[in-house]
């Protein structure tokens, strides 16, 4: 008899809980919109809607890998030049060595993944103190190896059907976007429905009652850097048909859009703390700022500022919540 | 005679659920040696904590050196008064030096407008006052390259530049080899004449016999006796620490003894514990007494692979197995429950579902998605059969009391295979309603065939809920008793150490 009341109980809180947790993202989106609606007729306009789906696709795949590393209260500041690494690898197996395109493009996505796999490695296997360190030196490391491989220039000529990535449209709506609803999708059941997901917000949450509960917690995070090296790879799919080239020099400063999406979102420094439709939400504002700016002629300079100011603005109210939250005084 | 130094009148102090101290009345003279011994969670701590201004008492008052104290702060207690506490765990920075370290925070400055250190001066003060404590100790030499007795001689050297008026040592001598420990008993006799008055805290009886003036034993809060060291033995010491009347409340059950689940065979780890051996069954609850830093704990973590093993084996139901992992441990149904549920026990900004149902996921496994109907199912039934109370499923586990957090923790691993349950302090910090909750929940497990292993550090509940009681003192294992020959002295005697026997 008490097991029916609990369980509708935990539905509803549930939806509260979504609510309360998203609603603020959620809210500053809305604001934002109607505020730029406002200032600027070009704004919201099927065209421009679109546009900025598409601008905000790239940083929110990256931005799924690195909310992974978050909620383990961990980092990764290797994503962009991951990235780079990835479409270059491609681009010379496509390009220089005329290997199969479909082979070419996943033999670089290997690439991103394998780094991220090493990226893991130096923090379970080396013990490296924080992720900090084992994914800056990678950071270094693979935006040195993608300069390598092509001498420091761009490479073109890949097959028109890889534009697609970048620049296609499904009906009205970009490909990029699309990719994007999917890979939220999938995350969205990864961390909610599997093992592995679920093991990700206990090793961010209390690593050490993770290992006690005899959760593999080395596995969780290699897994975790793994995947997130993917998504960089993913991303640089797109970005790759968006520009049609490979260029060493792609995805610099990456990190810190991806790392700005996933707090905006309401993930958390602290870890175990954080949801993919937060994260998508937060590569949402980011871009609709960026567009909306544009489009009121402000100069890229100073949105660097206004989005420096949005962070640290949304991370404040996150503290505000929580001081006010019952959790927090224990 | 002159007034007391030190005088507390009826001073208590309670934190939530429990009487720290009630109504404690002491007087301790000027430049004496004042030994404060008691059991774990006598009250001791608190009383420090009171002293050193880091609680306030909620009655009753203190007199220090002809004045009465009012909002006593940490930084008055030190700086005004002089009152130094210097706790086992040294509050010393390893990579600075040791006049660094002696003058941190009062720098001599050579000028005060531009802060720059006289480093001369602070070198000469420093050997002046080690000197004091006929120490041969470099003031150039960093903390950290030195021993812990050297270092505990920098912190009372710290101390002393303050002009500390009354020392408090917390358990000194606890990591101390022999003869480091006389030195210092040399150096506490040495301040003693310079007129510092000292409380002198120790779990080891023969030291308080050997360097102690006065002594005042506490117990559950409350001072038992205050006297000369020399009126009492170590045998009535521990008798005034223990004899409290032990009342019935523990729904303690007949049981009957099956088969052997685990064997530990000569355990020791790198830093604490040697040679452990013992055994437990099915159908048993083995009691793990001793001293806060016996090694209890330690030998928990090292049994379920949490910290690494120098040597020693582990036997379940039989066989040797090889547990590296608390994952490995689990695998053989081998699960620690432990006293820090906040910190290693919870996943405390994760709901009560998660939590609970957080060591065996894999349950919930229909294809590669987890089954939350079932998940849930599981969750609400857990949540029923340990009236764990909780306004939903998804409440955050950091709302829950002490006691429901606990059940928590106990609930995660009832969903478990597991069989042999290690119970680290299952009831500290939560309320008597609880305690028996958990008491009832372990008799249930040995009925139901399992082996329970109850750490505690209380002794009417190791007296109260175990059949059979191993004792560790400073990471030894000191005694064995069945449930019948055990009293609250034989467990002290052996947990204050050196007595080793059996019965």
């Amino acid at each position: 008899m008490q097991a029916k009341p609990l369980e509708q109980e935990a539905r509803r809180v549930d939806w509260k809980d979504l609510m309360l947790n998203r609603m603020g993202a959620l809210l500053g989106l809305i604001i934002i919109m109607i505020g730029l609606s406002l200032a600027s007729p070009r704004f919201f306009t099927v065209g421009n809607l679109m546009n900025v789906a598409q601008q905000s696709a790239i940083n929110a795949l990256v931005a799924s890998g690195m909310l992974l590393a978050i909620l383990t209260a961990g980092i990764d500041l290797s994503v962009g030049s991951i990235l780079a690494l990835s479409i270059c690898v491609s681009g010379i197996l496509i390009v220089k060595w005329g290997l199969n395109s479909l082979l070419g493009l996943l033999l670089g996505l290997g690439v991103a993944a394998g780094a991220g796999t090493i990226n893991g490695l130096l923090l379970t296997k080396l013990r490296l103190p924080h992720p900090f360190i084992s994914t800056l030196g990678m950071q270094n490391v693979a935006r040195g190896l993608a300069l390598i491989i092509t001498q420091a220039s761009p490479i073109s000529g890949f097959p028109r059907w890889i534009q697609f990535f970048g620049a296609g449209y499904v009906g009205r709506i970009p490909f990029s976007f699309i990719m994007v609803v999917v890979t939220v999708v999938t995350f969205h059941i990864f961390l909610t429905r599997t093992t592995l997901g679920r093991h990700i917000y206990a090793v961010g949450g209390n690593i050490e009652a993770a290992r006690l509960s005899g959760i593999d917690v080395d596995r969780v995070r290699l897994w975790v850097y793994t995947i997130s090296g993917f998504m960089a790879g993913l991303a640089g799919l797109t970005l790759m048909g968006r520009v049609n080239a490979a260029y060493p020099l792609a995805g610099l400063m990456y990190e810190t859009d991806a790392i700005a999406a996933v707090i905006i979102g309401g993930g958390s420094f602290m870890g175990g703390v954080g949801t993919i439709w937060g994260t998508l939400l937060g590569a949402i504002i980011i871009a609709v700022i960026r567009n909306g700016l544009n489009l009121l002629g402000v100069s890229p300079d100073t949105q660097t500022i206004i989005i420096g100011l949005v962070i640290i603005g949304s991370v404040y109210i996150d503290v505000l919540r929580r001081r006010r939250s019952p959790a927090s005084k224990r | 005679m002159s007034a007391p130094f030190l005088k507390l009148e009826n001073v208590s102090k309670a934190f939530p659920g429990v009487q720290a101290l009630s109504n404690v009345s002491l007087e301790i003279n000027k430049g004496e040696i004042h030994c404060l011994v008691g059991e774990n969670g006598a009250g001791k701590s608190t009383l420090i904590k009171l002293l050193t201004g880091v609680h306030a008492w909620d009655s009753g008052t203190v007199f220090f050196n002809g004045q009465t104290l009012h909002n006593l702060t940490p930084q008055k207690a030190l700086h005004e008064l002089g009152i130094v506490p210097i706790y086992q765990e040294l509050n010393l920075i390893p990579k600075l030096d040791v006049a660094e370290n002696i003058f941190l925070g009062r720098e001599i400055l050579a000028n005060e407008r531009l802060r720059f250190i006289n480093r001369k001066e602070m070198v000469r003060r420093t050997k002046e006052i080690l000197a004091r404590l006929n120490q041969d100790i470099d003031p150039a030499a960093l903390v950290g390259t030195l021993g812990i007795g050297k270092q505990q001689m920098v912190e009372i050297a710290k101390a002393l530049a303050v002009e500390a008026t009354l020392l408090i040592l917390d358990e000194p001598t606890a990591p101390l080899g022999q003869e480091e420990a006389e030195e210092l008993f040399s150096v506490m006799r040495q301040l003693k004449s310079e007129g510092v008055t000292i409380i002198f805290i120790s779990h080891k009886l023969e030291e308080i016999k050997e360097v102690g003036d006065r002594i005042t034993v506490l117990r559950d809060g409350k001072k038992i006796i205050t006297t000369d060291v020399e009126a009492l033995s170590i045998d009535e010491i521990i008798t005034y620490m223990v004899g409290r009347q032990i009342e019935d409340k523990y729904p303690k059950i007949k049981t009957q003894r099956g088969e052997l689940a685990l064997e530990v065979r000569n355990l020791s780890t790198p830093d604490l514990l040697q040679d452990i051996s013992f055994k437990a069954y099915r159908g048993e609850v083995l009691g793990i007494a001793g001293l806060v830093g016996a090694g209890r704990t330690e030998l928990a973590r090292a049994i379920i692979g949490a910290d690494p093993m120098l040597q020693g084996e582990i036997l379940i139901d039989g066989s040797r197995v090889d547990i590296r992992s608390p994952k490995d441990a689990l695998k053989h149904g081998l699960v620690l429950l432990t006293e820090d549920r906040k910190g290693q026990g919870l996943v405390l900004n994760n709901s009560v579902l998660f939590n609970a149902t957080l060591a065996n996921l894999k349950k919930y496994l229909s294809g590669i998605l987890l089954d939350l109907d079932a998940q849930r199912q599981d969750a609400v039934r857990v949540i029923k059969d340990l009236s764990i109370k909780t306004p939903s499923l998804n409440t955050l586990v950091a709302q829950l009391s002490g006691g429901n957090q606990q059940k928590v923790v106990i609930g995660k691993w009832l969903n478990t295979k597991a069989d042999i349950f290690i119970f680290d302090e299952p009831t500290r910090g939560i309320d008597v309603g609880a305690k028996t909750e958990v008491y009832n929940i372990i008799n249930k497990l040995v009925k139901d065939g399992a082996a329970v292993i109850m750490i505690s550090s209380e002794l009417p509940e190791i007296l109260g809920m175990s059949d059979r009681i191993i004792v560790l003192s400073e990471g030894r294992l000191t005694g064995e008793f069945t449930r019948e020959e055990a009293t609250q002295e034989k467990i002290m005697a052996a947990a204050t150490g050196g007595i080793h026997y059996a019965s």
